[in-house]
Order: C-alpha cells, then structure tokens, then sequence
C-alpha cells in the first residue's frame, strides 16, 4: 500500500516536472558537404568556409533550447568531403555512429548516391542546397525532403513579379554550363505558364580565364554593350547563369537602359541578408551575433531543414526516425520561418512548400506568390511542379 | 486629506458625466509615435513623439503613465498620462515587445525578443529585480487573475511557458501551433487562450491541467487559409465572449466563450493585431497595421461602427479605466 503510494507520487512529479528527470533523448543530426571552390564575380558573394553549417548550427541551439524544457538534446555532426570521396562513404561514418537524419549540401548525382545507399538502413535526408528540377521530378526519391526550392519555384516566384508588373517582354540569356541550362528551362517554363514571351535568346559563352582581373573593368565595359546590342524590344533582361560568369557584368552596362533579374539584378531567392519581415529580425540578429557574418540562402535552407527536425521530435516526443519522417510529411507539421506564413510538405514530391523572396541586393522587393495567382489548395503551390505536373513516383 | 478626497469625488462625478468619455493610446510601429483617441468624439486628440519602434503598449494600474516598449531603442517608455510626454525610461533589456504587469500594479513582465528571457521590472523604483529563462523570441506576455501565474509564449519554440511567479521558475510548459503570439486569462482564471498566428488556431489550455483542452479553428467564407493568423484576443469580464484579431485576413472573430465556436467574422481594417476594449466593454478597438487604422466594434451589436486614422502601421492599444 505504502509502495503504491509512493509509486503514484512519483509519477505526480514526474508530470508536473518541467524538464522530465533522466537522460534527454539525444538527437544527433549529419550535415553532409561536398568541400568546393566556388568562383563568384563579386567579391561580396565569395562564402564563408561556414556556409550553411552555421545555419544549421544555429538551429541546434534553438532545438536546444526548445528541447530543455522537452528533455530534448540536439547536435550536429558535420562532414565536408573532397569530390573524389564517394558520399555513401561518408555516410556511412556518421551512420555507425547513429546518425539518421542528413542534411546535405550536395550536387544532384552526389545526393542521390547517397540517399539510395542509405535507404537500407532507414537513413533520412533533408536536401538544403541541390536546386534541380528532376530531384523533384523524374529522380524524386521517398528518403529525401526538398528544403531548398526548386529552379522551377525560383522561376515562378520571379516569373509572377514581373507579369504583375506588365514586364512580358524578356530578353533571356543562358549561360553555357549546364545549371545555366536548366534554370534557363525554368524561366522558359514560367514565362511559359505565366504568359510572358521571350522575345530572343542568347547564349554567353564561357571562354574561360579568371574572374577577375585587374583592369579587367575596362573590356567589360565594352563587351557587356555589344553583347546585349539589337535585340527586339524587351522590359527586363532576364539572365540565367548559375555558374556566375556574366550575370552580375549586366547591370548598367547593357546597351540600352534595361532591367535586369535572374542571376542578377532582381533575384529569386529563399533568403536574404536583407529580409526583415515577419520577425526575421530576430532570427538575423541571433545568428549576426552568433557568427559575425550575414546570413546566406544556404545557412537558412538548413537551418529550416534542423528546425524541421527539432519540430517534429518536439511534438511526437520522439527521435525515431521513421516516425519522425512520417510526422514532417503529414497534414500536423507546420513549420514558422518567417516568411509569413507556415510551410508545409508536398507528398507528392517531398518539396517543402515556401514563399520566394526577391531581392535586390539592397532590400527585399516583393515576395511571390503574387496577389491574383491562385490556387484551389495553396497559392503555394503556384510556385513549382503543382500535385498535377509531378512526374515523380516516390520509391 | 478632506478637501483632497472631495476634489477625487467631484472629479469622478464629472468624468461619469460624460458618459463613454475614455482615452485610448495607440502605437504607430513605423511612424514612431502614439496616437491619443477621444472615445467619445471618436478622434486623435493628440500625438506623442516616442522612441523607435514602439510597440506593446499599456496603461499602468494607477493609469498615472502609459508604458511603450520601442524595442529599437531597448527601452520602455512612461508617457504621463496627465502631460501626455514622455516621463521617464523603465530598463526592459533588449528589444522589448510585449509585456504585462502583475495585479498590483507593482512589477512589470516583459518579453525581450532577441535574448530568450522574460525581464521582471520593478515599477516604483524602475529597476530590473531579475529575469527568466525561457523558450526562443519570447512574445505574449498573460497573467493570471490572482497574479500567481505568468505565461509567456515563445514563438520558434511554439510553447506556452507557465512561470509561477513567487519562485520566478518555469513549472510547465505547453506545446502550441507554430508561432504562438498572445496569451489571454479568463477573469475567473479557468481558461488560458493563446493565438498561433502560423498555425492558425487559437489553443484553450486548463490552467490547472496545463493541457489543451480544444483549439479553435477558423474558417473565412471565401478566404485561403494562410492569411487566417490569430494573434490578439480579448475576453468580456463575464468570460462569455472571445474577440481573436485575424492579422491579414482583415477580420475578427467573435467566439462563444463556452462553446468556443466561431459566432462571427467581422470585417475591419487591413492586417489587424491587437485590441482593447472600453472599461464598459461597449466597445472593441482594432490597430488595422496596413490600413493605418483603428477599427471601432460595437459588442453588443457585433458591427464595426468607426473607423480612425492613425498613424503608420498601428500595433497596439490601451484604454483608460476611468
């Protein structure tokens, strides 16, 4: 009798108790990075050798601190890998050591050897940076969660600005690499979709040599004019060029007095270090403090894809992975990131639905979706591959 | 003494006179001032010059000053409510919004966003006594009637943090919707409601339990969900009917406080936040953040029966008791 007692007193407190007694339930989480030279024209985009891992470990920190009144632990184990490594190697060093979850910074072919060799053993990855329309679509994969949008989004979130500002007439110009040709198919598309018409296309050929050269100003000042010269009438010159070796040359030296958006100018983005709407403030002075930097795209992406996690396990009071991944992809999850309103997981492909953000350099300018496109279930959803263009069988 | 008292009587005298004469404080978040509403006439009487950003705004329980916390300037405001000027400064830490007083009147709560802890703040002395770890961007600041509990809400952590208020220490905390952003009491202290703006949904939470009993959700004839985002709400002293501001989708709910269903939406000003109500609760007033407005409700007749320009983006109101 006196044993029951103080059995169902123990459990009282064990209720009433705000952080429950014991250990808390460890939740570790890899990031995967493939360790690359970026080439950017402007020094102002050169990134820091923390790119998106400090959004991810800022996210930690937050998880953390949820997680204390939870009896919740997080951290982050971080691997960047050369390019001759195979992923699954490095997968799999963090998967002994019991990691489940995964967010990469990954190219497309790197994240799909990985996620098929960890498919096995029940492996959940949260891809923060691969941007390609086919992860979503014809090489979607049922272990891999979509946090960075997709070209097809960027394009449509840039693609509805313009038409709502009666820009239809776009001059496109693609770069010669191969990103540079697949985001240049997203723009087609949205332009496509959203009735704007390319008026010509030019290609800018890589000739190779440096970014940057001293002196260097002097020949562009005149090649960047007589490359844009006679071309039909257009409102916006849009530039596709991933691989940043003309786009930010446009500005200002196109022959005529244009607009320029795509890779320069007006930006389609998930981030900016300008974006201080919706209590984003908060979140860019935490991680300013924090870092000494700005926050970038790629920081955001994964700090979303942590935060995805921590809000899962918070809710469920688990870290079983499955049942996580079940969660995040179920009609409960609701994530906050300061876009105004909740993102969500399509089930159709995995891509978390989010605003686009377009930036100029300076300010935020406007943020898609657009008022007047619309959608019987979320005007989200106007941005990407909508539930009835999805070529993806998730397996 | 005698003369004193008489002066207060005959002063209450000539305020009860003017039936529905109330003073009504909003803060204009972009504009940097604070309106000053005549509730009789229906008009800014008057605009103060406060700090940058102000935004939670509230009478003090002596109505003697109006605090505004500009959270730019990481301070908290006293407007003196006889000069109507700025007073003096309250040390609420970084980043003030919200905050609450406890029923005497003697210490302040105050939600610092940027630091993940609630500030407490003694009144007289202006001085800081101590804070409280909670969870990350603290925001709704509620307290219950017998001044025993505070609840704070935390946006990114989305919980309702239960605070007793004699230790200073989280006893409980409660999981809300994504972004919760207001707690409000029943005056007979048996129901928390806290708003979560990206969630959507209203949580009615036993302060006893400390559990969510039912969450209110809403549903706009003609409107996608995403722009249904609760965030203030106001209950009638007899507990009998909820007011829940819907942010951009430009509407209030009217909710059955026993019930909880949705009543009605009434149409006001554009991204609406925050209200306040008279001390007769006659009236409900609205801060419509885009339209740079106030929205006056009748509660008895459920309409919107006036609207005041204010300034730039309007955040929050206080009502005068007397």
């Amino acid at each position: 009798m006196i044993r029951a007692v103080f059995v169902a007193f123990f459990f009282l407190c064990a209720v009433l108790q705000p952080a429950r007694a014991g250990e808390p339930l460890k939740v570790p989480i890899g990031y995967l990075a493939r360790s690359e030279t970026v080439e950017t024209i402007s020094l102002l985009d050169q990134p820091a050798a923390n790119n998106g891992t400090a959004g991810a470990q800022l996210a930690i920190q937050d998880n953390n601190t949820t997680g204390s009144f939870l009896n919740q632990s997080f951290s982050l184990e971080s691997i960047r890998f050369k390019d001759e490594v195979d992923p699954a190697s490095a997968l799999m060093q963090l998967a002994d050591r019991g990691v489940s979850f995964f967010i990469t910074d990954l190219p497309a072919d790197a994240l799909l050897r990985a996620a098929d060799a960890g498919r096995n053993h029940g492996l959940i990855f949260f891809n923060a940076a691969a941007t390609d329309d086919r992860l979503r679509q014809e090489d979607c994969r049922a272990n891999i969660i979509h946090v960075a949008p997709s070209r097809a989004m960027l394009a449509d979130g840039l693609g509805q600005y313009l038409i709502w500002k009666h820009w239809r007439r776009w001059l496109l110009v693609v770069g010669s690499h191969e990103p540079d040709k697949l985001y240049a198919e997203a723009l087609r598309r949205a332009a496509g979709r959203f009735g704007a018409k390319i008026v010509q296309e030019r290609v800018f050929e890589d000739t190779g040599g440096a970014r940057r050269s001293d002196t260097g100003l002097v020949q562009i000042q005149s090649q960047i004019p007589l490359f844009t010269k006679s071309a039909p009438d257009y409102d916006v010159l849009v530039a596709a060029d991933e691989s940043q070796v003309f786009a930010p040359y446009l500005p200002y030296r196109t022959s005529e007095p244009k607009l320029v958006a795509g890779s320069a100018g007006l930006l389609p983005t998930s981030w900016d270090a300008a974006h201080d709407q919706w209590g984003a403030i908060q979140l860019q002075n935490r991680f300013g403090r924090l870092f000494s930097r700005r926050m970038t795209a790629l920081d955001m992406q994964a700090w979303t894809a942590v935060r995805m996690i921590g809000e899962a396990a918070g809710r469920i009071q688990s870290a079983d992975p499955r049942k996580t991944f079940d969660y995040i992809k179920g009609p409960d999850f609701a994530l906050a990131a300061f876009k105004g309103r909740k993102l969500t997981v399509r089930d159709w492909d995995l891509q978390l639905r989010q605003p686009i953000l377009l930036a100029d350099g300076r300010l935020v300018v406007s943020v898609s979706p657009q008022e007047g496109f619309l959608h019987q279930y979320s005007e989200l959803d106007t941005l990407g591959f909508d539930r009835p263009e999805t070529k993806c069988r998730l397996k | 003494m005698w003369p004193r008292l008489m002066l207060v009587l005959s002063l209450s005298i000539t305020l009860a006179n003017e039936a529905g004469a109330y003073t009504a404080y909003v803060s204009n978040e972009k504009s940097n001032t604070v309106s000053v509403i005549d509730t009789n006439k229906w008009e800014v009487v008057t605009t103060i010059k406060v700090g940058q950003r102000p935004r939670g705004i509230a009478y003090t329980k002596d109505q003697k000053y109006v605090l505004v916390a500009v959270g730019d300037d990481d301070t908290i405001q006293m407007i003196d409510t006889g000069t109507n000027q700025v007073v003096g400064t309250l040390p609420s830490g970084r980043d003030p919004e919200l905050f609450i007083e406890d029923p005497d009147g003697k210490m302040l709560y105050v939600a610092n966003e940027d630091d993940n802890t609630v500030t407490i703040i003694d009144i007289e002395h202006r001085k800081q006594v101590g804070d409280i770890q909670v969870g990350v961007e603290p925001e709704g600041m509620g307290i219950s009637p017998d001044g025993k509990l505070l609840i704070n809400t935390s946006e990114t952590t989305n919980m309702a943090h239960f605070i007793d208020t004699s230790t200073r220490k989280v006893v409980s905390s409660v999981l809300v919707d994504a972004r919760p952003r207001f707690a409000a009491f029943k005056q007979d202290g048996s129901e928390l409601w806290v708003s979560s703006e990206v969630g959507g949904t209203v949580s009615i939470i036993d302060p006893v339990k400390r559990v969510v009993q039912q969450k209110i959700e809403f549903k706009i004839a003609g409107m996608r969900p995403e722009p249904i985002q609760p965030v203030g709400i106001n209950i009638t002293r007899d507990g009998k009917t909820g007011f829940v501001a819907l942010g951009p989708s430009n509407h209030v709910a009217v909710i059955d406080g026993t019930t909880h269903q949705v009543v009605k939406y009434l149409l006001v000003g554009q991204r609406v936040w925050h209200m306040a109500f008279t001390p007769d609760e006659k009236y409900l007033l609205t801060t419509n953040g885009v339209s740079n407005d106030i929205s006056v409700i009748d509660v008895t007749s459920l309409k919107v029966i006036n609207t005041i320009q204010v300034g730039q983006l309007p955040w929050g109101v206080t009502i005068s008791q007397h």
